[in-house]
């Protein structure tokens, strides 16, 4: 009775309807932009076959003979991924793990924010540290890096998401009840055994999540990337070379002034849906780490 | 007990307190070294372009010399930018974040639009310009302006600021809504005159964020096709513009040095203005945190 009162109250008033048609603001957001990459794309593979464009190994939509295999991007999509988790999965994890069990509250006070202001760094300031700084600094160790080269994007990516996976894993760590850290101690444990063998395994699932949420960030980076890791499609496993992801083969497209309808147009849509795709199963995925650890909460 | 036991079980002890501080300074290493990359990054930065900041850098247009060259096409540009999207995401983003935490009833309809804003906010920003090249850019044909740009970054931080409002809302205590309920007031005005104003902390520090992350974007304005040199200041939405980020990236992109202490010196114009939102952005949060 009281429910349905306040309902009625509610619907009275304009301002509902004003607040309903902002929330659905953000459906229309996703269905224009799944419909916008649906309908290029389609356009994109009346021409070219999906066979092609998934394994061909040959990615030069602008040059003729045109070749349209999609594999080099994914590869040094991949690269920088792989190379980015590697610098900020084991630093993050470590740095989260001091700020949550180690540090005193004013130390955690003092070190949270700055390592809050790293995540607010443009991406292209970024690309600018990877370029002028890290890769004269790796061409000093290694003289056959080039001026663009994938290690640097890996390295600078990961320090761009290493913020991420800190502060994702330290609400993971958090979320972990006293009592079972109290248990550890009360059998004489060390603050090592209890974190390695209580607290860590108990927000593993947590912890899971914020590798997957930082690496998909490491996979839709672009501006670090494009200025660092270069804009050559290439099949390769030396991180000296330059390559060119996904989201940097759209940025080049879009520098340049490419008339709608073409096919080099439609490319940056299909490589687009590609990006979504990839990105969204791995947000699902981690979702589903996190909803597997409150379940078992319950 | 005997003796050597008793030696054997201290010697382990001891080895176990030596691992714990051990790992107790492998886990501080990490935090300083995340730390101290900041550090390197900016006063690298800083070190690059203290030189060309004057105020001549700033009131100047580009140019293909690059010691002649300045921003203030590009700051503009982000000013006007940054205005339109604050004009549009804020008012659409509370509203969405009052409908879903106050007014809708929790159902099926509400846990589709809140999953569905939370996948939002995983989409890379680059997949955001394809959506504004195609939308606004050609179908609704504003052209490559300020406006195409501003309603591009605004559904970019559409969701985050929807997630950090409603966390904000949710903060505030039941009991306000209810005391001021009883009182006969109208959900809407214990919505407007109660919730809100409790809540304005953390939503002020999501927004804070939010509109300082739109600042530093640069990829979606370069896929809807932000000029890359622009001698004008844009006089209304209409207008074609380039934006502060974008500018630093054509800069940083040249292979000569005196364009990198151009993109340098332009870095520290963003750094401090996006730095300086973020510490307060913080600075808000920390202290509506230790209230509650």
């Amino acid at each position: 009775m009281v429910a349905a009162l306040k309902r009625i109250r509610w619907s009275e008033s304009p301002l509902t309807v004003v607040c309903f048609l902002a929330a659905l603001v953000s459906i229309l957001t996703t269905a224009g932009i799944v419909l916008v990459l649906a309908v290029e794309t389609f356009g994109f593979f009346r021409e070219v076959s999906l066979v092609e464009f998934l394994t061909g190994r040959e990615w030069a939509p602008m040059f003729k003979p045109q070749h349209f295999g999609v594999l080099p991007l994914v590869a040094g999509t991949a690269m920088i991924a792989v190379g980015s988790a590697i610098i900020a999965i084991p630093l993050g994890l470590l740095s989260a793990i001091y700020l949550s069990e180690y540090a005193s509250p004013g130390v955690h006070r003092i070190l949270k924010p700055i390592i809050e202001l790293l995540a607010g760094v443009p991406t292209v300031v970024y690309g600018y540290f990877g370029l002028t700084m890290v890769t004269p600094l790796l061409q000093r160790f290694f003289p056959e890096v080039g001026v663009f080269n994938a290690a640097s994007g890996a390295i600078v990516v990961g320090i761009m998401i290493l913020p991420t996976v800190s502060s994702l894993c330290e609400d993971a760590l958090a979320a972990v009840p006293k009592e079972m850290r109290y248990g550890g101690y009360g059998i004489g444990s060390t603050k090592f055994e209890v974190t390695s063998r209580i607290v860590v395994p108990a927000a593993l699932s947590g912890i899971s999540a914020a590798f997957v949420l930082a690496i998909s960030r490491a996979v839709g980076e672009t501006m670090a990337v494009t200025l660092a890791a270069g804009m050559t499609p290439k099949l390769t496993m030396n991180p000296g070379e330059s390559i060119q992801t996904m989201t940097a083969y759209i940025v080049q497209v879009s520098l340049g002034d490419t008339p709608a309808g073409t096919i080099v147009y439609q490319t940056i849509f299909a490589v687009g849906a590609l990006l979504f795709l990839i990105t969204l199963g791995m947000n699902i995925l981690a979702r589903r780490f996190v909803q597997r650890f409150s379940l078992k909460d319950q | 007990m005997s003796q050597a036991v008793e030696t054997t079980v201290r010697k382990r002890i001891r080895s176990r307190k030596r691992v714990e501080r051990l790992f107790g300074m492998v886990c501080f290493a990490a935090l300083l070294l995340s730390a101290l990359l900041l550090f390197a990054l900016v006063w690298g930065v800083a070190k690059d372009g203290i030189g060309r900041l004057n105020w001549s850098f700033i009131d100047s247009f580009p140019s293909r010399i690059a010691s002649r060259a300045g921003i203030k096409a590009a700051l503009a540009g982000t000013l006007w930018i940054i205005g339109l999207t604050i004009l549009i995401a804020v008012p659409i983003g509370l509203a969405s974040a009052v409908y879903l935490e106050e007014v809708a009833p929790k159902n099926r309809l509400v846990r589709i639009i809140e999953l569905n804003v939370a996948n939002l906010a995983g989409v890379p920003s680059i997949l955001y310009g394809l959506l504004g090249l195609a939308v606004f850019v050609r179908w609704m044909d504003l052209g490559r302006t300020v406006l195409a740009g501003a309603l591009t970054l605004s559904l970019l931080i559409l969701p985050m600021i929807i997630i950090t409002a409603q966390e904000a809302l949710r903060a505030v205590p039941r009991a306000y809504r209810e005391g001021s309920l009883a009182l006969g007031t109208t959900p809407w005005r214990t919505t407007l005159k109660i919730t809100l104003p409790c809540a304005l902390p953390g939503i002020l520090t999501g927004v804070i964020l939010s509109v300082s992350r739109a600042m530093g974007e640069t990829a979606p304005l370069i896929t809807i096709g932000a000029l890359t040199y622009v001698a004008f200041t844009p006089t209304g939405p209409n207008d074609g513009f380039t934006a502060l980020p974008i500018q630093i990236f054509n800069w940083a992109s040249r292979p000569q040095a005196a364009f990198h202490e151009n993109a340098a010196a332009s870095i520290i114009v963003l750094l401090a203005v996006l730095l300086g939102m973020n510490l307060i952005a913080i600075v808000l949060r920390d202290r509506a945190r230790r209230k509650a």
